[in-house]
């Protein structure tokens, strides 16, 4: 590289960081946005269902559904009971979702438990909320039973499954969501500032002043790559000394392959974003273009939910997505202390991702130059 | 100078009207985005857990060990990969290639003829969800194999004293698509009511064609309506569309009546139209508003609104702060609409609480812009 190709990449570079930087609004937008979501997502996006406000009619009002009650109340994830006195209550409590489950004894219960007959705790849930109404309802299953198992000393069935977690011993939700979010917030703000990039030039007519310039493409492309990258690693950067010091979660794996990958993911996103932006006309057009490619990058990721429900063609077209293959990287790098060859695994699809979205930008773009 | 006239009013809009009808990007937004959404929604996003991958290592070959094995393999909860070490299946859920791994350890066999066998699980973490289904579910094959075993050494098993009975309304077959994607039509009235209005009207601030509108003898009651009764035009044409879909393609009951689902949805566009336009007066910019729509509308409408995470599984602060996202009223009772009926007394409530967001956004816009203008 000449002198002045250098000086040249150098004045499209500290124009395009201006375009991005200038405006104290667009600045405090780049960086205070994503720790909020840090913040607050993190902590909101749990599939965990806890302080549950349980329904109880109790016609028998004995000694073992007060027992069973008790034990209902003393439970965790219970937060509140509700006590209803007719079928209508009930019914009117699962309606009006002020529970999401009742739990029914009828007159008999306590008898038939002293009679050695089956006695029955009818549960009705919510079934609006289905996922949660699962999960409460093994909650109730193993408080149930726990009851019996007092009543009736020997264990029914022999033996039993000693449960080891690897990687997040205590299960604990946010160990999951806080990796993620480096994925996911990381590609919304990526995928933001670079989608404008062109198509705002354009818009305010810029764009052809760039064309008469002596700017070669790789060097307008290299000035738009430029900001977007900073950012991304900077926003990783404060994620990644955040989240284990302040959040708790263990960051295990190497720190070298950490921003190895993490520049291979930001390339990949600048491309894509770039591909938007060149194919917008105005910057409305370049924000829905990067909202309309955002949301399904984010669900197809494996965040929201897990990959492997998904159905088998869904399966295929995840494997283009970067989102995919950086969560299963950072997931590792943080818990997993996932080793450089599990790494490369998924690092040669991101590698491959974004060398086509790159390409197929500065293709485009030499062709709306020419 | 008259707040209200009519001919006036006719004629923005119109103009208006016009001025939507003639931008392909927002009938390409109102139109396309609901299937687009639905499809993502119903069909990527699925709670209902497949088959697990799973490794089984075999550290013995006793006969038990070997029908313990037999009955993984019919699970149709699992996919089993045997071994007969752990360390390379312990590889294996380091990369992912297996979710959790099944220990059938050396003296598994004899310690079964004296019923004290117990198994291993070792799940992986890094997914909590999963990691907790594998662990149930590898114990329950493993419970209905030794009371199998229990039952043909003709011993008779002793019944459980209290059994649980549990019924789904509403829902009965636990179909999450059923949830999904009435929530779906919630993010979809969000993205147009908010960000797709904040968006357009930000544009109109930055290139200043606002304040040439502000110049005419237009009231402020009369621009901010037809500002936005198009766009509410366009919310509820969507909304039309997502509930079309969701019953025909989707399989979604539709158990309410139709003037309920539409009041539900004219409630929210109120606040979320009066989200939109406060954005734009208030930023006039387009990044920084599109940025904040993002921040304050949609993201809270996918984390926050109860669509994918239970509100009450959240801590304290951040339950408080749903009480502030106007989604959060919408989804009970979309979801309501769909799967239950019309719950009035669960409806009326929450439709007064959107209205009243709607009321405070539009005060605030009428201030702002007035401040802005003078």
């Amino acid at each position: 590289m000449n002198t002045s190709s250098r000086l040249r990449l150098k004045a499209m570079i500290v124009k395009e960081l201006w375009a991005v930087l200038r405006d104290p609004r667009a600045r405090i937008t780049l960086i205070v946005p994503p720790l909020l979501q840090l913040f607050l997502f993190g902590f909101a996006s749990t599939l965990e269902v806890k302080n549950i406000t349980l329904g109880i009619y109790d016609q028998d009002r004995g000694a073992r559904s007060r027992e069973v009650i008790d034990a209902a109340a003393g439970s965790p994830n219970v937060r509140h009971l509700v006590r209803l006195d007719s079928p209508q209550a009930v019914a009117r409590a699962i309606d009006n979702r002020e529970v999401i489950a009742v739990m029914s004894f009828d007159a008999n219960f306590s008898r038939d438990v002293a009679a050695h007959r089956p006695a029955q705790v009818q549960l009705v849930f919510d079934g609006r909320r289905s996922n949660a109404a699962q999960i409460v309802n093994g909650y109730l299953g193993q408080i149930v039973a726990g009851v019996g198992a007092g009543i009736l000393a020997s264990p029914q069935i022999p033996g039993g499954s000693i449960v080891t977690n690897w990687f997040n011993p205590n299960l604990d939700y946010l160990w999951f969501t806080m990796p993620a979010l480096i994925v996911t917030i990381a590609a919304l703000s990526v995928l933001s500032v670079t989608s404008q990039s062109v198509a705002r030039e354009r818009e305010l007519g810029t764009f052809d002043q760039l064309l008469v310039s002596p700017l070669r493409t790789y060097e307008i492309l290299a000035g738009k790559v430029t900001p977007a990258l900073l950012l991304g690693t900077f926003n990783a950067t404060i994620y990644l000394l955040l989240i284990p010091n302040v959040f708790g979660v263990p960051f295990t794996g190497s720190i070298l392959i950490f921003y190895l990958a993490l520049f291979v993911y930001l390339i990949a996103l600048i491309g894509i974003g770039l591909l938007v932006s060149i194919l917008a006309r105005t910057q409305q057009q370049a924000f829905l273009g990067m909202f309309l490619t955002t949301i399904p990058l984010i669900i197809l990721s494996g965040y929201a939910a897990p990959i492997d429900n998904m159905p088998g063609w869904l399966q295929v077209i995840a494997q283009a997505n970067p989102l995919a293959h950086f969560l299963v990287i950072i997931e590792g790098l943080f818990l997993k202390s996932m080793p450089l060859g599990d790494v490369l695994a998924n690092l040669w699809p991101l590698l491959v991702i974004a060398a086509v979205a790159l390409t197929s930008a500065a293709l485009l773009f030499r062709s709306k130059l020419e | 100078m008259r707040v209200f006239n009519s001919r006036r009013f006719v004629a923005m809009l119109s103009k208006e009207s016009l001025q939507i009808l003639r931008d392909p990007a927002s009938l390409l937004i109102a139109f396309a985005l609901p299937p687009f959404l639905l499809f993502l929604f119903g069909y990527a996003v699925n709670l209902d857990t497949a088959r697990t991958r799973i490794g089984l290592a075999m550290l013995d070959n006793s006969d038990a060990a070997l029908s313990l094995e037999s009955a993984y393999r019919s699970s149709r909860w699992f996919d089993v990969q045997t071994s007969n070490s752990v360390a390379p299946l312990k590889t294996d859920l380091v990369a992912g290639r297996v979710r959790g791994i099944v220990v059938i350890p050396q003296d598994f066999g004899r310690l079964t003829a004296s019923d004290a066998a117990s198994i291993e699980v070792i799940t992986d973490g890094s997914l909590p969800n999963t990691a907790s289904f594998v662990a149930a579910y590898a114990e329950g094959v493993r419970q209905t194999w030794a009371a199998g075993q229990v039952a043909e050494k003709g011993r008779p098993l002793a019944a459980a004293p209290i059994e649980t009975d549990a019924r789904y309304w509403f829902n009965p077959e636990l179909t999450s698509r059923f949830f999904l994607v009435p929530g779906s039509m919630a993010i979809v009235l969000t993205i147009i009511g908010t960000l797709l209005t904040a968006l357009v009207i930000a544009r109109e601030w930055e290139r200043g064609t606002m304040e040439a509108l502000m110049a005419t003898p237009l009231s402020m009651v009369e621009f901010i309506a037809t500002k936005v009764i198009p766009y509410f035009l366009l919310g509820l044409a969507s909304a039309f569309i997502c509930t079309v879909l969701a019953v025909t393609v989707f399989g979604v009951p539709f158990r309410g009546s139709a003037p309920a689902l539409l009041l539900i949805v004219s409630a929210f566009l109120v606040p979320a139209l009066g989200q939109g336009l406060f954005i734009s007066a208030a930023t006039k910019n387009q990044f920084v508003a599109s940025q904040i729509a993002l921040l304050t509308a949609f993201l809270p409408a996918l984390l926050l609104s109860g669509f994918l995470y239970e509100i009450s599984s959240m801590p304290g602060w951040v339950q408080i702060l749903t009480y502030a996202v106007p989604v959060r009223y919408l989804m009970p009772l979309l979801q309501s609409v769909f799967l239950a009926g019309d719950i009035w007394p669960l409806f009326l409530p929450n439709i007064l609480a959107m209205l009243g967001f709607g009321l405070v956004f539009f005060l605030a816009t009428s201030r702002v812009t007035r401040r802005r203008i003078a």
